[in-house]
């Protein structure tokens, strides 16, 4: 039953929304590491989403989702004029990661949203193949 | 004698074509924010209409080396792209809220070709027993 294809594709999208709310954490959690250099310094992560087409089974172009991997931004660094600050360097400047906190609130609504829907397609697909399963009684 | 699968009709074919449309829908469900992805659908009456008319895609195999032509999906359903309606700036076309409502509507639509099957089932076992 072709069906059952349809948990690998939305159970790939979970997979990668919940990949894409852990890095949004990750980025929030750490919106206010500061660091005494650039090198150090957290720079916000995003992951990249590609199509997974399965054209090799012979499913024609369905397939569901796959993480290419995670990005690091490469937006610049706040530097911040602190001497007091225990991070500082030489100069008295601290570095703070180049994450928006805004930004990173769109993106976490966005990907619960996504997870949400995905969740909606594996319930009805699970209820109609109980039905079908049902046939004839 | 007519075979099994005369007797239930159309229905053989519609549940297919949309456990098919399921899984195309579910695809794009997933891809909606794959940068560059295009939303697919199948055009469900127009593969009916064409097997209703005994046509499959209007080309014959005349000799056993063609090759059958046929798409990927059942009843040579092929997987047409969506005209978008408010495309996103990375070239993804997938409008949530539409593959939604196609996703259940077309829920909505296997489970009447179920009813319709469960009916004729219903009607061979009467058939079968006699009216018993």
């Amino acid at each position: 039953m072709s069906m059952f294809k349809v948990f690998d594709i939305a159970g790939s999208a979970m997979s990668a929304q919940s990949l894409r709310l852990n890095v949004t954490a990750s980025n929030l959690a750490n919106a206010e590491s500061v660091s005494s250099s650039i090198d150090q310094t957290y720079r916000a992560r995003q992951p990249v989403f590609a199509a997974a087409l399965e054209q090799a089974l012979g499913g024609g172009e369905l397939g569901g989702v796959e993480v290419k991997g995670v990005i690091e931004s490469q937006a610049p660094l706040q530097q911040r004029y602190e001497p007091g600050h225990p991070l500082a360097d030489a100069n008295g400047y601290i570095y703070l990661p180049n994450v928006s906190v805004v930004e990173e609130m769109a993106n976490m609504i966005s990907a619960s949203r996504s997870y949400q829907s995905n969740v909606e397609v594996v319930n009805t697909t699970k209820q109609l193949m109980l039905k079908t399963l049902s046939l004839g009684e | 004698m007519p075979n099994l699968d005369d007797s239930l009709g159309v229905h053989v074919l519609a549940l297919k074509l949309q456990a098919h449309r399921g899984e195309v829908l579910a695809t794009n469900m997933a891809n909606a924010d794959t940068p560059g992805f295009k939303a697919r659908d199948i055009a469900f009456h127009t593969v009916l209409e064409q097997y209703q008319s005994g046509g499959g895609n209007g080309l014959r195999l005349t000799h056993d080396r063609h090759m059958s032509g046929a798409q990927g999906g059942p009843g040579g359903a092929e997987l047409l792209y969506r005209t978008p309606t408010q495309p996103s700036i990375d070239g993804n076309t997938v409008d949530p809220d539409r593959e939604k409502s196609a996703f259940l509507e077309n829920a909505m639509n296997y489970q009447s070709t179920l009813t319709f099957l469960d009916g004729k089932f219903k009607t061979l076992k009467t058939a079968l027993k006699g009216g018993q």
